[in-house]
């Protein structure tokens, strides 16, 4: 048995490792569509906005296939319930993940204004509607929903849409916000590098309010997201580096180190989503009642398959770091647009 | 009216599905061909492949991206929709789909922004990696969801065990589950259909240009690689379906009897139709045109043997007729379509004469659809020949449905899926026009008229004079060739967004 529940916290991590990976990867390119119409003045700007993210959206898109799969791999039961319950909510993150695909290859097609200046707009809206899914959906687990004894979900639509989901919405917006103005300052230069420069400190502005505020609703309403943290104490180290990642953000722009300030953002982003998973731990779904919630321990596959995933994880978690790097490496700096660029 | 989820659950699934399925084959097949292409020029250094495998990939890009975007929303569906479903097969299901995620989409999607974006910033081999890299995976994502749909149609390697919420199997032995009795065939049948739809849709391009005498020598060479490709593949998908239907008449009798308008096992030799009408009611193909034991020969290689009909099935587990008999001969007659046009093509090749049969080249314009036709209506005659059940005999469709899930909503989604994806195939259109219209970077100028190759042609062969280490686009280009603009996008990669 000691064999099973090791497994099943080892698929616990690793499905919040891709879904920590997505976070942080998609995190900054929807932060750049979240800041599109802000940043990125003139058409030559927006399409180096759009250009920035260009080669790398859907490689980071593979991160949500990849948590998605193995969620149903490791935890079908946790799978099942959480996508049929966020069904909507669902159609429409990938509606806009979709649309947001669309807009980045429909803007080119004629030069007129207005045809340039609604996809500019579709862009955005879709930039932010995706993060926005994500955090009411994790506020929702956070929170707990009306599950049967048999894990179903009992409640209706409208009762996913609340005060505390809609806040954690709004950090998650605010998280990636911060993060994509941080990574077009990377990749930008003159005009377009100075007005992100600005928007560095607004956003992350923007983030610190809503981290805080978020900080002190659950810490008042929600006594089970912290009890983790007494019953072990070692999690306090991720609190910890939380606080320092975030401080150290204000600190990287202040010293003009925009690296250090989007490994800070990437830091921050990371902690947020492991402070998530310790909040949860061991649920997966937490019910209202707490006998029906689906944790790793009766959500998850069976021994065999969780040994089977082990070992294709592990030939497979080494190949996609290593390419994932040699493709970050390969396009390394500036956005430059011209005859061969893209 | 009342609204039925069900129903509405299964619509939509197809539909998204069969959307899917425009994507993929073509990047499966256009991946081998683009292989090939860069594989030639690292041989040759022949400029005029880096032509070819420059124009391809960016075709390719944009039908890959069109994949990932559609792709996404099956991985989601299984959730949203099916997730009883998903709680009775994960266990299994689950390592395939693990498998595919690692293996696949990271390789394919991660090096494709190599194939497209980085012509410039990496090395031709580097570049050949990837694009060996994109097409390897294109087909390892084949490979496993191919082998988690025929675990659904031929389970094995598991055993049903009482989960948390009732039933589910659990997997016994993973390559028993991986190497179910229908993997191998289905799979070498999948793949080839998409390896002739790959080489009809680089055939149907560059028989365009033949016939507008543009790009002359890109469109005749990519012809030619492409309907080798094409003659072997349609050839091998004869070996492959024959053996496909063999493995369906042990495994899934209904299914075959359904394919064949099979109603009365008899005790004598059955019938093969080789086109007609099932009628349910009267029990019989009307209409139809059949070679009498025929059907029995090639399952039981004797005439006289009978073959399982529909009357042998208990009813409710019959599986719809008339649709898996019209789609699975849809499928047949285009399969010897294929291998009529290709041989025909091949006999002109080898007479020295194939380009000047313009009829011919007209003909190939159009059969692209063909092979799309053909792709959609195997997969269509498979599903809906398993049905009632969605994992065969253990789980009925009716059973795998959410119960979360409210009509409505699967009404709201699909509305839904069905703006974003008339989008999503406009901007293929669109883009695939736009791409085709400005053609290759040939150095041959878009001009009307059987001048502009010829002057293509003339530059290629300076080039060629001036100095062989030069052999590449970018000298073409300084050549004093103008360049076009206006071929851009983000899927698709190059130029102006």
């Amino acid at each position: 048995m000691m064999e099973l529940e090791g497994l099943q916290i080892f698929w616990f991590v690793t499905v919040g490792f891709f879904l920590t990976g997505y976070a942080i990867l998609d995190g900054f390119d929807l932060g750049v569509g979240i800041m599109h119409l802000t940043l990125a003045k003139t058409d030559e700007e927006r399409r180096i906005s759009m250009n920035s993210i260009g080669p790398l959206w859907d490689g980071n898109e593979v991160w949500l296939v990849v948590f998605g799969g193995a969620l149903f791999a490791a935890f079908p039961e946790a799978y099942a319930t959480s996508f049929s319950t966020f069904y909507l909510p669902l159609i429409l993150l990938l509606f806009a993940l979709i649309f947001r695909a669309v807009s980045l290859e429909f803007r080119s097609k004629s030069k007129s204004r207005l045809w340039r200046g609604a996809w500019d707009v579709g862009f955005f809206l879709a930039s932010t509607s995706a993060p926005f899914i994500f955090g009411v959906a994790v506020g929702n687990t956070i929170q707990g929903i009306e599950l049967n004894e048999r894990f179903i979900y009992q409640g209706g639509l409208l009762d996913l849409v609340n005060f505390y989901s809609v806040l954690v919405g709004g950090l998650a917006v605010a998280a990636f916000a911060m993060h994509g103005t941080i990574f077009m300052h990377l990749k930008t230069t003159g005009a377009l590098q100075e007005r992100a420069h600005a928007w560095m400190w607004r956003t992350f502005g923007g983030f610190l309010v809503m981290y805080l505020f978020t900080t002190i609703v659950t810490l008042q309403t929600l006594p089970h997201a912290t009890s983790n943290f007494r019953e072990y104490p070692a999690a306090w180290v991720v609190v910890v580096l939380n606080v320092l990642a975030v401080a150290n953000i204000p600190r990287a722009i202040h010293l003009g180190r925009p690296g250090y300030a989007f490994a800070s953002s990437c830091a921050t982003i990371a902690a947020l989503s492991i402070l998530f998973g310790v909040a949860i731990f061991p649920n997966l779904v937490l019910s209202t009642t707490p006998e029906t919630s689906l944790t790793i321990y009766n959500a998850s596959s069976s021994l065999k398959t969780l040994g089977l995933l082990q070992i294709i994880a592990f030939i497979g978690a080494p190949l996609v770091l290593t390419y994932t790097a040699i493709i970050y490496w390969v396009f390394r700096g500036k956005v430059e647009l011209g005859e061969n660029s893209y | 009216m009342e609204l039925d989820a069900l129903l509405l659950s299964r619509f939509q699934f197809a539909f998204t599905i069969m959307f899917h399925y425009i994507f993929p084959p073509l990047s499966i097949g256009l991946g081998v061909l683009l292989v090939t292409m860069e594989g030639m020029y690292l041989k040759t250094r022949d400029p005029m492949y880096e032509v070819m495998a420059r124009f391809w990939t960016r075709i390719f890009a944009v039908n890959f991206a069109m994949g990932v975007a559609s792709g996404i929303v099956m991985e989601f569906e299984f959730g949203t929709n099916w997730a009883a479903y998903s709680r009775y097969v994960g266990d299994v299901f689950g390592s395939a789909l693990a498998a595919e995620g690692l293996f696949a989409f990271f390789l394919e999607s991660g090096f494709l922004a190599v194939l497209v974006f980085g012509w410039d910033r990496v090395s031709p081999r580097m570049h050949f990696f990837s694009t060996l890299m994109v097409s390897l995976g294109s087909i390892f994502s084949s490979v496993w969801i191919v082998i988690a749909n025929s675990w659904q149609q031929t389970p094995a390697g598991y055993h049903i065990v009482e989960g948390p919420n009732g039933p589910r199997a659990e997997i016994l032995d993973f390559w028993q589950m991986v190497f179910n009795p229908s993997t191998v065939d289905r799979l070498t049948h999948t793949l080839i259909g998409a390896f002739i739809l790959g080489a009809f849709f680089v055939m149907s391009i560059s028989a365009f240009y033949i016939l507008r005498e543009r790009h002359l020598d890109f469109a005749k060479r990519s012809f030619k690689i492409a309907l080798v490709l094409a003659t072997a593949a349609s050839l091998s998908a004869l070996v492959t379906g024959h053996s496909n239907a063999n493995m369906v008449a042990e495994h899934q009798p209904a299914k075959l009897a359904a394919f064949e308008g099979h109603f009365e096992t008899g005790d004598s030799g059955a019938t093969l139709y080789l086109f007609g009408w099932p009628d349910v009611e009267a029990q019989e193909v009307k209409w139809g045109v059949g070679v009498p034991g025929m059907l029995s020969f090639l399952i039981h290689e004797d005439f006289d043997t009978p073959v399982t009909g529909l009357d042998q099935i208990p009813d409710d587990e019959e599986p719809p007729i008339v649709l898996p008999f019209m789609t699975y001969h849809v499928m047949v007659a285009f399969g010897f379509l294929f291998i009529g046009m290709t041989l025909l093509a091949c006999f002109f090749w080898w007479r020295g004469t194939l380009f000047e049969q313009r009829w011919l080249m007209r003909a190939y314009v159009f059969a692209v659809v063909g092979p799309y036709i053909a792709n959609q209506a195997g997969w269509v005659s498979a599903e809906v020949g398993r049905q009632p059940w969605v994992v065969y005999g253990h789980l009925r469709t009716s059973d795998g449905l959410s119960e979360a899930v409210v009509a409505e909503h699967v009404l709201a989604s699909i509305i839904l899926f069905g703006l974003i994806y008339m989008m999503l195939f406009a901007v293929w259109v669109f883009v695939l026009n736009s791409k085709i219209q400005h053609g290759p970077e040939d150095g041959a100028h878009v001009v009307e008229g059987a001048g502009a190759a010829s002057a293509g042609e003339l530059l290629r062969a300076a080039g060629e004079l001036s100095d062989p280490s030069k052999h590449s686009l970018s000298g073409l280009r300084r050549a004093g060739v103008e360049d076009e603009q206006g071929d851009d996008g983000a899927m698709s990669g190059e130029g102006e967004r």
